[in-house]
């Protein structure tokens, strides 16, 4: 069996004068997921859908597992199960109907279909409104029930567009969930998003893409070791304003302690080297009832920095 | 999965959206509406003229009634088939299945027509109902039988515009507004402005082929199938005219020449667009 695959060559999308895509290479293989993270009006969206045939290349050409998807649409896609856009479904079918629909056009047989769309629907929590009509859910129903016709083929390639959108908070945490446990089965998972942390938390590659071009694409743990200086940092809030030259005197003779920040009156962002032991010694200092520290808490990640400021550098 | 069950599959499942829609509904009361006004003046009137021969009744009757439910028919059903999916976004759900674009534009146009198809039923059961009332037996006849398969060819002609005008416009409204002005008032006066103004048979332009629905029953001169020179009523014994419509096969290739054009421009056009 050969693994699952998405390939992109030279894939360009202009809208007229507008640059939206500009000859993104890439190449995902393998049972993992691939979060593709980017700023609103990054691209993401535009190269999603012509990974899928919804618009078509200005330039360049997507394979699904080898297959042209320009040239071979139908076969291209029986590989791949997607959620692009938030799409709408016949507002007079049942989320049930809806599934069906998708498993028969995919040629599912009875028994398949009587076995994984009770359980597909279970899965994204909508069991309890399988046989009510899709046009009385809510934004967030029929995203979950986009999220399970996605799924209902049992794909080797899943395509998700910022799935977690009009989701409230447990909706998303839902979301997120099941992507994790996608992954368990050996699929290649291609899911864009806006917002770093879906992406950390479930991923295990980035591609990162701003202005229509592809930043970097590698491990998150590759990402982090290339980019981290070494240091961590911490941001330690007290009840109190504190001076710096409290604060200095506090952690005099600290050798781990790089640098440090005041923030405002009550908080300073502390970078220093050596690790946890390092920033266990650096918590015993400052605690105590002198200072009266309240909070101490990583300060943003590596990976938050340079999804900043590799945005930064491109506007 | 070959690609004519999936267009099975879609339409089946496109045309229990209509069903179970306020569409479907709406235009099943169009077709009674039309049915009880027509039993109601017929009753009361009684017009002699047309209670002559089964074959007057439905000349008038069907002839002038059915294309009126097929335009209804085509709008409601067809105006926003392609549009629509653009516009409601539900395209993009079909879109992400392993499916091709002339695939859901078959579907789609199946179930429009399967839906249609119904409604014009209904009304060939309305008029065969006063028929039977006012004719017996003699109300069901091969030459209605004959009329309604014409009907028929006229509803793939008529759909197979509708669908390329939906598919031209991404906006639902557009699709559904052209396609009621153009074949309830705009053919029917582009007709009149080119036989009047240059003389010539509009052939071309299909409400010039649909009277062949009305016509087969050879009731009147000036309505009958082909070139005729006939008399016609006025003063001083009338005068005469020589009248040119399509023969019955000249209709029925003009109707298919239009549903076999307008499904290729329509395939093309959905073939080209873009779901951004
Ligand atoms: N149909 C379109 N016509 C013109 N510009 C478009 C169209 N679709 C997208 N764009 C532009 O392309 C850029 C990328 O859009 P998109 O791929 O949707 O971004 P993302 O999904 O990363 O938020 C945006 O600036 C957007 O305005
Ligand atoms: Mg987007």
């Amino acid at each position: 069996m050969t693994l699952p695959s998405i390939e992109v060559h030279g894939l360009t999308k202009r809208f007229g004068s507008f640059t939206a895509l500009d000859k993104l290479d890439l190449k995902l293989e393998g049972g993992k997921c691939v979060g593709f993270l980017g700023p609103n009006g990054a691209g993401k969206t535009t190269t999603l859908k012509m990974l899928t045939d919804m618009i078509f290349p200005t330039e360049g050409e997507c394979f699904l597992n080898g297959i042209s998807v320009q040239r071979e649409r139908k076969r291209a896609m029986e590989s791949a199960g997607v959620l692009i856009e938030s799409p709408e479904i016949y507002p007079s079918l049942t989320a049930t109907q809806a599934l069906r629909m998708v498993a028969e056009l995919r040629n599912m047989s009875r028994e398949e279909q009587n076995a994984r769309i009770p359980a597909i629907l279970e899965e994204v929590k909508m069991a309890d409104w399988a046989d009510q009509k899709v046009g009385k859910y809510s934004k967030g129903m029929k995203q979950r029930l986009n999220i399970a016709a996605a799924l209902v083929p049992d794909p080797e390639i899943v395509i998700l567009d910022e799935p977690a959108t009009g989701l409230d908070p447990r909706g998303m945490a839902e979301v997120r969930s099941i992507v994790r446990d996608l992954k368990k089965h050996d699929r290649l998972i291609f899911m864009s998003s806006h917002i770093l942390a879906e992406v950390t938390d479930v991923c295990d590659e980035v591609a990162l893409i701003n202005h229509g071009k592809l930043l970097f694409y590698d491990t998150l743990d590759n990402v982090t070791a290339r980019f981290s200086s070494g240091q961590s940092s911490m941001d330690a809030s007290f009840a109190h304003p504190v001076s710096e030259e409290t604060l200095r005197g506090k952690l005099d003779g600290n050798p781990d302690l790089v640098k440090y920040e005041q923030l405002d009156p009550r908080r300073f962002r502390l970078s220093f080297k050596g690790g946890l032991p390092a920033q266990g010694r650096l918590l015993r200092q400052l605690s105590g009832e002198e200072l009266e520290l309240v909070s101490f808490q990583e300060s943003k990640s590596v990976l938050e920095e340079i999804y900043l400021s590799q945005i930064e550098k491109g506007d | 999965m070959p690609s004519w069950k999936q267009a099975l599959t879609l339409a089946q499942y496109q045309l229990r959206d209509y069903v179970f829609s306020r569409r479907f509904i709406l235009m099943m009361a169009l077709v009674a509406i039309i049915g009880a006004i027509l039993t109601a003046v017929v009753g009361y009137f009684r017009p002699a003229a047309f209670l002559e021969s089964s074959g007057a009744f439905y000349a008038i009757f069907w002839g002038g009634g059915v294309t009126v439910v097929i335009v209804f028919a085509g709008v409601i059903f067809g105006g926003d088939a392609i549009a629509g999916e653009f516009q409601n976004k539900t395209g993009y759900f079909l879109m992400g299945q392993p499916i091709r674009r002339a695939t859901v534009y078959v579907g789609k146009y199946l179930a429009a027509f399967v839906a249609a198809f119904t409604a014009v039923v209904f009304f060939a059961v309305l008029l065969l109902g006063n028929g039977a009332y006012y004719f017996g037996a003699g109300a069901f006849t091969a030459t209605f039988l004959a009329s309604f398969v014409l009907a028929i060819v006229y509803l793939l002609a008529l759909l197979g515009a509708t669908f390329l005008f939906s598919s031209l416009f991404k906006t639902s409204t557009y699709a559904t507004l052209v396609v009621a002005v153009l074949f309830l008032f705009g053919f029917m006066l582009i007709q009149d402005l080119i036989s009047g103004l240059v003389h010539t048979t509009p052939w071309y332009i299909l409400t010039y082929a649909d009277s062949i629905i009305g016509g087969i029953f050879n009731t009147s001169c000036a309505s009958s199938p082909g070139t005729h020179t006939c008399t016609m009523p006025g003063p001083g014994g009338g005068f005469t005219q020589t009248v040119t419509n399509a023969t019955i096969p000249e209709g029925v290739g003009i109707m298919l020449a239009y549903f076999v054009i307008t499904s290729v421009l329509g395939l093309v056009s959905f073939e080209r667009e873009e779901f951004s």
